[in-house]
C-alpha cells in the first residue's frame, strides 16, 4: 500500500514545475524557456534543439562572467537576475547554485 | 648666628669681649669645634649664677661651671635641662670645670656658649692681646660683624690640603719584614739552586688569561648604507620546437540523456529553484508588457510628424514610357503635346540629336530621313499610332484649340507647317476595327507649308495659336474674332522675328485697306499624297500676316538670357510708310543661359514663369523692376519648366541630369519640395495634363527620345490644408491639456514638498 501511494504521489512535483513553466510561457511575448544545469547542459526547453544548445552554451558563459563580476566587486553580493535587452527581444536569466532558467521574450508584441 | 650670640657668656671684660667678638667675626659663618653655643633659660641662669647682665656681663662674660653641677642638673631636670643636648660632651670633658661664656652680641647665635676643650678654656681665659690690634686693622669694613680686633693665632684647622702632601710623601705602608739567620751562618757562602715552580704546590701563582666578558662588546648598532638592485637571476631554458600542423576538431554539445533529464526535472532542488525564481520572471515579463522602456519616443515622434504633409507627395510614379526603336532611335524629342480631346494620346516631335556642324555635314542623310511627329497611345507603348511627316525637324507644334485635327508646327528651317489628321481620328480614338490591324503606322503628310522665303530665317522655337476669341489685324490691333475659331498663329524664332500668320484664305484679308498688303495668293494644288486640301490655299505661298522685327539682336526667348517685353503694335513710319514695330519697352537680363521657357500661369494671367540657365524666375506683368521670385542657382542647368495645371503654386522644372524638381512655392521657396530622377539624360519637355479631376498626368520626354508619363499624385491642395489645420487643432488641444496636467503635477509636487 505504501508503494502504491508513493507511486501515486510521485508525479506531483513534476507537475508543479510544469505548471510554473506553463504559466511563464503563457505570458505575452514569451518565445521560449530553457532550464540549464550548472554546467550548461540543457535540461528542459521549449525551443528546438539547436537553438537550445546554442543559448545554453553562450548564456552559461555570460552568467559566469556576470556573476564573477558582481562577486569581485563585493564578495558578499551575488547575481540574482540578468536581463539582456536587444533590438529584437529580451533574454532574462535567473541563476542559481545548481541551475539557471532562461526566458526569451519579445517585449514589443 | 643668633644662637651663637646668645651663648656668648658675659663674664669677660669689655676689652676681652671686643677681642672675642673680633675672633667671632672671623668665625661668623660657623662656630669653631671646641665651643658650643647654647641657650640658657632664666631658671638655669639663676641656678648657675650666670644671669645675663648681672652675674655675667659684657665685660666679664666668663663663668666657670662645675662639671658635677651640670651633671646633677641634667639628672634632675632630664630633658628639660638646657644642657641635655650636650650631655655627652659634658661628660667627656676631661676637667672638672667648664667655661661658660656669655655671648652678649650673639656672635655664635646664642646668648651663651660653652667651651668644650681645656685648651680652648685656657685660650679664652688668657687671651692673646698682641695680635688683636693688627688683625682688626686688616679686616674689611663691609663685614656684618665689623669689629676692630687683632687676631690671635688660632689652631690650624685642617681643610684637607695635607692629604695631598701625605700622598706624595713616602711612608711605610706595611711593617717591615725582619729576616734573621743564626750567627754561625754569617758570612758563609750562599748556594742558590733552582726549583721548578711546578714541583711544589703553590710554587707559582699563575695569572691565566681569560676572556673577560666585560671587554667583548657586541656591536649593537652600525651605521651602514644599503642599495637596492633588482633581483637578477640568470637562468636558461631549452624550448621545444613545435611546428604547426593542420588538425581539426569536431565537437558536439554535451547533452543529457532522457532519463537524466527526467531525474533532474523531478528533483526537489529543481522544484525549489523554479518556485523561487518564477516570481522574478513574472515581474520582468509584466514590466515588458506594460511598457517598452527602450522605445525611443523622440524618434517615433518625428516620424509621425513627417507623415503629415512635409513630403506627403509620393514620388511620381512612372506609368508608361514610349520609345520607338525605328523612328525615335538616336533622336531626341523636342516637344510634347497632349491631344486635347482624345484621352491617352500624346504627340511628340522627334528631331535629330545633332549639332549644327553635324547637320551641315550630314545634310544629305537628313534629307533621306524625314522628320516626324509621332502620336503615341497609352494602349500601345511600342508602336506609334500616327506619324506626321514634316519637311524638316519640328521644334514646336501645337494642336489647334478649336479644332484638334489641325496641327501647326514650326520647322527648323523657318517654315510653318499645317497638318490635318481628320481622317485618322478614329484610329487615334482607338475605335479601330479588328480587320484593320496594321503593322505599319500610317503617315500623314503636311497639307500646307509656308514659303521658305516668307518664313523665319531661323528655326522656329515657339508657335502658338491665338485664342479663338480675337484676332489681330494687319496693323497689330487686336480685334474680335467673329468666327469663334482659331485662325491666327504666332511664331517666333532666334532671328528676332515674331510673325503672325493667318490661316484663312486671303480673300478675307483683301478687304482691309493697307498701304502694303501682304497678299497670300491662292494656288490650287494637286493632291498627290492624299493630303487633304484644307489649306491648299496657303500651301507654299503662305505668308505671315505681320512681321515684327525686334530691334535687338534677341527676341523673347534670347540666346543669352535676355528677356524682352514688348508691344507688338506696328507703327507707321510717316516718312517711308513702312511699318515697323515699336521699341521694346523692357528688357531684363536675369538668366545666365538661354531662356528656354516662357509661360503664363494657368491660374494667374499676369504671372509668367521663365526658365533659363541655372535658375527660373517668376514675373508679374506690370512690375517692371524685375522678377518677383527668382530661384537660387541649382546644380544643374534647368532645361524646361512648366506650371502645374492643378495647383497654382506648383511648377515643374526639368534639369539636364534628368531630374524633375517639383517646386511648391507655398511650401518652400528656397529649394524644390521634391526632386525625382526620371531619366538619365536631359529632360527636354514637360507637359502636365489633367485627364480628369482625379487623374493628373505628367508627360516627360528626354534627350534620348523616350517619352514617359506618370501620374501625379492627386493631392488636392485645399483638402490637404484642411487636414493639416484639423491636425494642428488637435495637436494644440493635446498640448494644452498636457500643459495643464503638467502644471497640476508641479503644483501638487510643490505642496507636497512644502508640507514636508
Amino acid at each position: 500500500i505504501a508503494t502504491f501511494l508513493g507511486r501515486k504521489l510521485q508525479p506531483r512535483p513534476q507537475n508543479e514545475v510544469e505548471e510554473t513553466l506553463k504559466r511563464i510561457q503563457g505570458q505575452k511575448g514569451v518565445q521560449g524557456i530553457i532550464i540549464v544545469n550548472a554546467e550548461g547542459i540543457p535540461i528542459k526547453t521549449t525551443l528546438d534543439n539547436s537553438s537550445t544548445v546554442q543559448y545554453a552554451g553562450l548564456i552559461h558563459q555570460l552568467v559566469m562572467k556576470a556573476r564573477s563580476t558582481v562577486r569581485d566587486i563585493d564578495p558578499q553580493n551575488d547575481l540574482t537576475f540578468l536581463r539582456v535587452r536587444s533590438k529584437k527581444n529580451e533574454i532574462m536569466i535567473a541563476p542559481d547554485k545548481d541551475y539557471f532558467l532562461i526566458v526569451i521574450q519579445n517585449p514589443s508584441d | 648666628l643668633v644662637s651663637i650670640q646668645e651663648k656668648l657668656p658675659s663674664l669677660f671684660t669689655k676689652r676681652l669681649q671686643r677681642e672675642y667678638c673680633c675672633a667671632l667675626v672671623l668665625y661668623t659663618w660657623r662656630h669653631p669645634n671646641d665651643i658650643l653655643p647654647l641657650t640658657l633659660t632664666s631658671a638655669t641662669q639663676e641656678l648657675f649664677g650666670c644671669r645675663c647682665d648681672e652675674d655675667v656681663t659684657g665685660d666679664n662674660p666668663y663663668k666657670i661651671l662645675r662639671k658635677e653641677d651640670i651633671v646633677q642638673d641634667m639628672r634632675m631636670r632630664a630633658a628639660v635641662s638646657d644642657f641635655s643636648p650636650m650631655k655627652q660632651l659634658v661628660l667627656d670633658y676631661p676637667e672638672d670645670e667648664l667655661l661658660l661664656v656669655y655671648d652678649r652680641d650673639f656672635i655664635y647665635g646664642s646668648s651663651f656658649y660653652l667651651v668644650l676643650t681645656a685648651d680652648a678654656k685656657e685660650r679664652h681665659l688668657k687671651p692673646v692681646v698682641a695680635l688683636g690690634v693688627e688683625v682688626a686693622l686688616e679686616r674689611e669694613p663691609s663685614e656684618v660683624f665689623a669689629t676692630q680686633k687683632t687676631s690671635e693665632p688660632q689652631p690650624w684647622i685642617s681643610l684637607g690640603s695635607e692629604q695631598e702632601i701625605e700622598e706624595e710623601s713616602v711612608t711605610d705602608s706595611r711593617p717591615r719584614y725582619r729576616i734573621s739567620r743564626v750567627r754561625r751562618e754569617f758570612g758563609a757562602p750562599i748556594f742558590f739552586s733552582d726549583r721548578n715552580a711546578m714541583e711544589t704546590k703553590d710554587g707559582f701563582i699563575e695569572c691565566t688569561p681569560y676572556q673577560d666578558k666585560n671587554f667583548s662588546l657586541k656591536q649593537m648598532e652600525r651605521h651602514t648604507g644599503v642599495q637596492t638592485i633588482p633581483n637578477l637571476k640568470s637562468s636558461s631554458t631549452q624550448t621545444q620546437w613545435t611546428y604547426p600542423r593542420s588538425m581539426c576538431t569536431q565537437y558536439e554539445p554535451r547533452e543529457f540523456s532522457e532519463e537524466k533529464k527526467e531525474n533532474c526535472l523531478q528533483s526537489e532542488k529543481l522544484k525549489n529553484f523554479v518556485n523561487s525564481v518564477a516570481s522574478r520572471f513574472e515581474m520582468a515579463i509584466q514590466q515588458n508588457e506594460i511598457m517598452d522602456v527602450f522605445f525611443d519616443d523622440w524618434k517615433a515622434l518625428s516620424e509621425e510628424d513627417s507623415g503629415y504633409g512635409r513630403k506627403a507627395d509620393p514620388h511620381l510614379k512612372e506609368y508608361q514610357s514610349f520609345t520607338d526603336l525605328h523612328f525615335s532611335k538616336e533622336k531626341t524629342i523636342s516637344n510634347i503635346n497632349w491631344h486635347p480631346t482624345i484621352n491617352g494620346v500624346i504627340a511628340v516631335a522627334v528631331t535629330e540629336r545633332l549639332s549644327f556642324e553635324d547637320r551641315i555635314n550630314g545634310s544629305t542623310k537628313l534629307l533621306l530621313n524625314p522628320s516626324l511627329i509621332l502620336f503615341w497611345s497609352f494602349s500601345d507603348p511600342i508602336n506609334p499610332q500616327l506619324l506626321l511627316e514634316c519637311p524638316d525637324d519640328v521644334f514646336s507644334f501645337e494642336f489647334c484649340p478649336s479644332d484638334p485635327n489641325i496641327i501647326v508646327g514650326g520647322c527648323m528651317n523657318g517654315q510653318v507647317v499645317l497638318w490635318d489628321i481628320s481622317t485618322h481620328v478614329e484610329q487615334l480614338q482607338g475605335t479601330r476595327t479588328s480587320d484593320k490591324r496594321e503593322n505599319e503606322t500610317p503617315v500623314v503628310r503636311y497639307c500646307a507649308v509656308s514659303g521658305i522665303e516668307n518664313g523665319h530665317k531661323a528655326p522656329i522655337t515657339d508657335i502658338q495659336w491665338l485664342p479663338g476669341t480675337f484676332e489681330v489685324s494687319r496693323m497689330g490691333v487686336p480685334m474680335e474674332n467673329k468666327n469663334g475659331i482659331c485662325v491666327q498663329i504666332v511664331t517666333c524664332a532666334p532671328d528676332c522675328c515674331v510673325m503672325f500668320w493667318d490661316i484663312r484664305a486671303p480673300r478675307v484679308l483683301q478687304t482691309m485697306a493697307d498701304q502694303r498688303k501682304q497678299k497670300v495668293e491662292e494656288k490650287p494644288l494637286e493632291n498627290p499624297h492624299g493630303v487633304p486640301n484644307t489649306f491648299k490655299h496657303l500651301d507654299l505661298t503662305w505668308k505671315p500676316l505681320i512681321r515684327l522685327q525686334l530691334v535687338l539682336s534677341t527676341t523673347f526667348c534670347p540666346q543669352d538670357g535676355e528677356l524682352v517685353y514688348t508691344d507688338w503694335k506696328l507703327e507707321k513710319d510717316n516718312d517711308s510708310g513702312r511699318l515697323f514695330s515699336a521699341k521694346p519697352s523692357h528688357r531684363f537680363i536675369i538668366h545666365d543661359g538661354q531662356v528656354n521657357t516662357v509661360r503664363r500661369s494657368p491660374f494667374f494671367k499676369d504671372i509668367i514663369l521663365t526658365v533659363g540657365g541655372w535658375t527660373f524666375a517668376i514675373w508679374k506683368e506690370g512690375v517692371t523692376n524685375g522678377p518677383i521670385i527668382q530661384s537660387s542657382c541649382s546644380q544643374k542647368k534647368c532645361t524646361v519648366g512648366y506650371w502645374s495645371q492643378s495647383r497654382p503654386a506648383v511648377l515643374f522644372i526639368g534639369k539636364e541630369d534628368g531630374n524633375i524638381d517639383v517646386w511648391d512655392l507655398l511650401e518652400k521657396t528656397h529649394e524644390p519640395s521634391q526632386t525625382q530622377n526620371i531619366t538619365a539624360t536631359q529632360i527636354t519637355c514637360i507637359k502636365p495634363w489633367i485627364v480628369s479631376s482625379k487623374q493628373h498626368l505628367l508627360a516627360v520626354s528626354d534627350h534620348l527620345g523616350t517619352l514617359m508619363y506618370s501620374i501625379l499624385p492627386s493631392v488636392k491642395y485645399f483638402e490637404k490644408e484642411v487636414d493639416r489645420l484639423v491636425y494642428f487643432e488637435k495637436r494644440r488641444e493635446m498640448r494644452a491639456k498636457e500643459k495643464k496636467d503638467y502644471e497640476a503635477e508641479e503644483l501638487r509636487k510643490k505642496t507636497v514638498r512644502y508640507s514636508i
